[in-house]
Parts: structure tokens; sequence; C-alpha cells
């Protein structure tokens, strides 16, 4: 889950990182009270979860309250690379003196973690690994050891810093860290950090991405997900437990398990392009159990989606064998009655795959049909989505 | 012969009296693997009542400790049940007793977790340098030697011994891709998972294969996100001599949006599809567009000699 810069800021405060003040506002005059609250020169930044805010017209400087309330006007609701500004940020101006960089990721490929530090920060730093990639220092982290106070001075040596500033920019790494660390993050990335005119070290700008599968322990990052831009349908079926992706397309897609059913959206776009340029509708994996209710409530949010005019319901039966599967389905339409009214296309294969057509063939339901295999099921449904 | 498991291999389930444990010990056994106890601290001294591949009924042992179990039962395997939030001290136990393949099922795991468990194994060699215990998963349905053993959940009556090796990041396309090929059986599968950080990794089951004589042909599948492909690209062109035949889920996926597994996500011109298939047809990897074309392709490179004869 990637973090709005205020709540990367707020989780940096609470992580002993050296910030700004930072108020988030939603409204002209939340921004005006929060401008008059914090007092002096403010900046009205965009909230969005995209890069380049600044050249879109998302930051602005504001000298008085009043200027705060005319650019949050003009900056909420504006587009950033299509992403609609529903929030502001009114943070406290800054005295820079020198701009810098870091960051500390998971690093797939090494099973590690990698910090990345810079004395040129401000710029996008994929731009700067790209033309001067000598001046961004990349320091692999050990997951059992972390950065301490010597890890962060040495990622401070070699990013560059003048041996007086070390010191205070090792201090600032290792709170870091600690957010990294202590929030489960995948990513933590402050650019830029800055040096103010007296000597201090500011954390300006922040971005952070959590690990979802460590909310067990962090029931607080709740709080943190977007709900406002969550697609309704995406929030319904996350409700009900289910693996659900919302697309643009019009064949309704269930499988069981995240390979296969990534493979069904490709074979249903490929059948679409002889079937009117049709394409998949979502991403939906039911997991291993495929009963009757996670059947139902499955095919309620495809069926919600008022693009679908068609659904193929792909599984490979396994754990859960073909016949369990199938009169899940069975299940499912009957409990859906008359709400069910589109097409599906049933392809079932593996464990038990006799009886599950059986089952599916005595139900004789007017809606259902029954495919050979994946690719032929595939296609069916394209063809009935194009109709 | 085979990869990483064979008949002879003891196996202990970590998290056997839990019901994935129990249910999964159960179709192991009536698989052949030779499960020889399971691991619940607060139920050591109990026994676990089950039966074995002929249906005669077997009790077995459930010890305090990994290290206990290894021990009493010269157990070699363990296979990790138990839920998310455990899942790390249960690999970290299995790692400190020093067992030889831990094979962890559990999805859902914190990747700093996983990160911190490899970082362990890591660093514990034996006395020639090599890593003492192999890790294969999180997020992943196991190990298949078809006719031997199962370590996994992967279904055991979809086919039997043959020539074709399997790795791939997905559970149920493994299960699609053992189907499309029944007829030719397999040597192993291995399912190593879907998520950001896990132990064995395309190019350790690659190089196994090409090491192992029963194998003839491999096929890999891949899906979006990160560049294992890529480097397993890589590896297949400097290293494998075996015909390879590769698949890769995911070209339709959007950029941002992740795809049921955690780390199935493209993310800007990294980790698409459509790079991973280039990498790999550019290590002269035949890369099929469907599961079924990829099962195909696998067809005409597989040597004809060593297809089971028709009777």
């Amino acid at each position: 889950m990637d973090l709005f810069e205020y709540q990367a800021r707020d989780l940096f405060e609470a992580h002993g990182v050296p910030v700004l003040a930072g108020i988030v506002a939603h409204t002209p005059e939340e921004a005006k009270a929060a401008a008059e609250k914090i007092g002096g020169v403010t900046v009205v930044k965009a909230q969005v979860k995209v890069g380049g805010r600044g050249k879109a017209g998302g930051v602005k400087v504001a000298k008085t309250p009043d200027e705060a309330f005319e650019h949050a006007q003009k900056i909420l609701g504006m587009d950033i690379k299509g992403h609609t500004v529903k929030k502001v940020m009114i943070a406290q101006g800054a005295d820079i003196a020198e701009e810098y960089y870091f960051s500390v990721l998971l690093d797939r490929a090494n099973r590690n973690y990698l910090a990345m530090c810079s004395v040129e920060g401000g710029m996008e730093i994929e731009q700067l690994a790209v033309e001067r990639p000598e001046a961004l220092a990349k320091v692999p982290v050990d997951p059992a050891t972390g950065i301490d106070a010597a890890k962060g001075a040495e990622i401070a040596e070699a990013a560059g810093f003048a041996p007086e500033l070390r010191e205070k920019v090792a201090d600032v790494i290792v709170k870091l860290w600690d957010v990294f660390k202590g929030e489960d993050a995948t990513l933590v990335e402050v650019n830029p950090l800055v040096k103010t005119g007296s000597g201090d070290l500011i954390a300006l700008d922040g971005k952070v991405s959590l690990d979802e599968n460590a909310s067990f322990r962090h029931k607080e990052h709740e709080e943190l997900a977007d709900k406002e831009s969550e697609d309704p349908l995406e929030a319904k079926a996350k409700a009900l437990d289910l693996n659900y992706v919302k697309l643009d397309g019009e064949v309704g897609i269930i499988g069981n398990g995240a390979g296969l059913v990534m493979s069904t959206l490709d074979v249903v776009a490929y059948a679409g392009e002889k079937h009117g340029n049709v394409k998949p509708a979502n991403f939906l994996d039911i997991g291993g159990g495929a009963s009757a209710e996670v059947m139902a409530n499955g095919l309620s949010i495809i069926l919600g989606d008022e693009q679908v005019k068609s659904v193929f319901v792909n599984v490979f039966g396994g754990i859960t064998a073909c016949d369990a599967v199938a009169n899940g389905i069975v299940g499912a339409l009957s409990k859906l009655g008359d709400s069910a009214n589109k097409p599906l296309v049933v392809r079932l294969d593996g464990n038990n795959v006799d009886e599950g057509r059986r089952i599916l063939h005595e139900a004789n339901h007017p809606l259902v049909t029954l495919a050979e295999n994946m690719d032929q099921g595939a296609d069916k449904a394209a063809e009935l989505a194009a109709k | 012969m085979s990869i990483f498991l064979n008949k002879n291999n003891k196996v202990i389930v970590q998290g056997i009296t839990g019901s994935e444990g129990s249910k999964h010990t159960a179709r192991m056994l009536a698989a052949g693997t030779n499960v020889v106890g399971g691991v619940n601290a607060r139920k050591a001294g109990t026994t676990v009542k089950h039966e074995d591949q002929h249906g005669s009924p077997i009790e077995l042992p459930v010890f305090g400790s990994v290290k206990e179990a290894m021990a009493e039962t010269g157990a070699d395997t363990s296979i990790v049940f138990v839920p998310p939030a455990f899942t790390k001290d249960a690999v970290v136990e299995a790692i400190d007793a020093e067992i030889g393949l831990v094979v962890v099922i559990t999805e859902g795991v914190p990747v700093q977790d996983s990160a911190e468990f490899w970082a362990l194994a890591q660093s514990k060699k034996d006395a020639e340098g090599n890593q003492i215990t192999r890790i294969i998963g999180p997020n992943c349905p196991g190990i298949i030697t078809p006719g031997e053993a199962l370590v996994g959940i992967t279904p055991a009556n979809i086919t039997g011994k043959g020539g074709v090796g399997l790795v791939s990041k997905s559970g149920t396309l493994t299960y699609q891709m053992m189907y499309e090929l029944r007829d030719l059986g397999f040597s192993t599968a291995i399912g190593i998972g879907g998520d950001p950080v896990i132990g064995t990794t395309h190019i350790d089951a690659l190089a196994a294969f090409e090491a192992d004589p029963e194998t003839k042909a491999i096929v890999m599948i891949g899906e979006i996100g990160g560049d294992a492909e890529e480097r397993a690209a890589e590896f297949i062109k400097n290293n494998v001599t075996k015909p390879v035949v590769g698949y890769v889920a995911g070209f339709t996926a959007p950029e941002g949006k992740t795809m049921g597994h955690a780390g199935a996500i493209v993310s800007g011109s990294s980790g698409t599809a459509q790079a991973k298939k280039e990498a790999l047809e550019a290590a002269g990897v035949k890369v099929g567009k469907t599961p079924s074309e990829t099962a195909h392709l696998l067809r005409t490179v597989y040597p004809k000699h060593e297809e089971p004869s028709k009777l």
C-alpha cells in the first residue's frame, strides 16, 4: 500500500524523523485555517500518489493564509496524471540551503534491503541514477542486522557527505530505518532531505509503501487506506474477503489461483481479438475453496459490474475437486436467482472432473455453457460478450 | 533420480495438529511421502492418527521442537503449515536445527520476515561452504516427485513419473501444466511461490534439472513482477543444455495493480510479461502464449525416444 505524503510525514514524526509542520486539508477553508495555525510562509501541496506534482502545478508557495485558500481552491480537484486531487497538505515553509536524497527499500533480486543516498537531491532519482550513477551511493543492508549508527555513518560517507555532517545524517538515516522496520515498509524514501540555513536536517517530502501482508501486526494501518479512491466493487469484494481487481472489459473472470487467473485474463484477451476486441473485466481469484458461498459472492461482485456481458469460470480442481466446484456454481446460481442474468461459460479440469461436469450437465441451467478446455472456454465467453 | 526430493526423504510437519497441516499430512502420506512426525510445542508427547499409503492405521509422534524431531526420527525435511504470524519463528527454528530442506506453504508472510529468515539460512554453511538449509516458498504449493514423494499441496494424482521437469511461481498453473502433459510424466515439479522474497529460485531449479539425468526437458512458468525470469533467461543461455520452454502469465495486467500474489505487480517498465518473454526468447527458450500452446511447444522439443510407449 502506497501512502500519501502527509501520511508518510506523520509516520516520520512518530519515529522521531525531523519534519516540518504539516496539516491535511480537504477544502480551501480548511487550507486557510491550517495556514493560520502554522503561521508564516506555507506551501500548499497536492496529495496524490504519483510523481511530478510540482511540474503539474500541484505545489504552490503561499505567503498568507488567504493565498493558501486561493492555491487550495485551484489545486483541489485538479487532475495530475489521471489522479484527482482530493486533499492538499499545508506545510510549513522551509529555508533550504542544500538538498539530499535517501531511500531504503526491499531488493527483490538480492533478497535483502538496499539503502540509496546522495548529496544531490531534489531531482528525479531515476534520472540521477542514469545520468550520474557515481553520485548515487547504493549500500546493501543485511535484514538480520539492519541499520545502526555505524551502518548509517557508512551510508552517509558513501553518499559523499562532508565529515562534519555525517553524524547528523546517520542519525536521520537510523530513524528512517526505524520507520522501515517498525512499520513493515517495503519502501521509505525522502526526496529531498534538506539542510536548512541554520544547519538542521529536515525530511521535506516522503514516500512510504507498506507491506499489506504485515497488517496483522499493524491494526492502525487500516486507517491509512485510501477509501475515497477505492473502486466500489473492489471495496465490496474486499469486505467479502475476495481477491478482486477491477479492469476495463466485458468478460467477467473467476478462477482459482493467482497464476491461473492471470493466465485466464491473457487467454480471454487473445480470444477477444477475434470477437469485437472484448477484454477481461476483472481479476478474481477465489482461492482453494470454491464453496457455493464463495462462488455466489464472486458471481455477485462480477454481475454487479454493468460492463460485464459474459462470465468465464475457469477452475482447475486440485484440493477442492471439480464436483465441489460444480456444486458451488449450481448453489450460487440458485442463491442469486434472477440477479444471475448473464451467460456463464464454465471450464473444469482436474480432480473429479467427470463428476463435476455431470453435476452441471444435470442441473441444465439455461445460462451455463460447459467448455472442453481453457482455450475453448475463453473463446466462447468472448464470443458471448461480443454479441 | 529427481531434484531436491525423493522417496527417502524423512519429513516432519510443522503445524501437524492444525486443520491445514492435518489435511495435507493425510494427502502426503497417501502420495507415499515418508512422513515421520510433526512439531507443536503445546502438544509435544502426543500422537496424531493417520493412514499410510496402503490404508493401514499409523500414529505419528508430535515433538516439542524441530531439533527434537530430527534427533528422534532422523528427519531431513520439514513442511511448514503454521499461520503467517508464526511462520518466521517456525522457519528460523528449522534453520537453527540445520534441517536440509524446509518447504513453506503459508500464504501472507510479511516480506521482512521472509528476508530475515532467508538472511539466516544464507549465513549457515557446512564445512564445504554450502548453505545447509534449502528453503522452498513461502506462499507456494511445494514440491512433488511423482511416484515417490509429495511435500506440499499439489494434487498427487494428476500424473506420474516421467522426464519433464517443471518450475513455477504459480500453484494452479503447475497443476494445469502437469495435466496438459500428463502422458509424458514428470521427474519433479516444484512451485517456488509468488512472493517478492523466496528461497529456491527458478535458477536453482534449472541448475538442478540440468544436472538430473532423469529430466529430459524443462518447463519454466513465470509471472509478472520482479526480474527473476530475466535472470533465469541469462542463466539458461549460459548453463542449460536441455530443452526449455517457458510461459509467463500476466500480459494483460495493468501497471500498479497487484494480481493476487504479493510479488505479481508491474511497476513502471519493469516486471512486464512482454519483457520476460523477450528475455527468454533471446536465450533460445520457446515461450507459449497460453498454457496449452506451451504444452504443445514442450512436445516439439521433447526427445522422441524418451516418450512413453503407447501400448
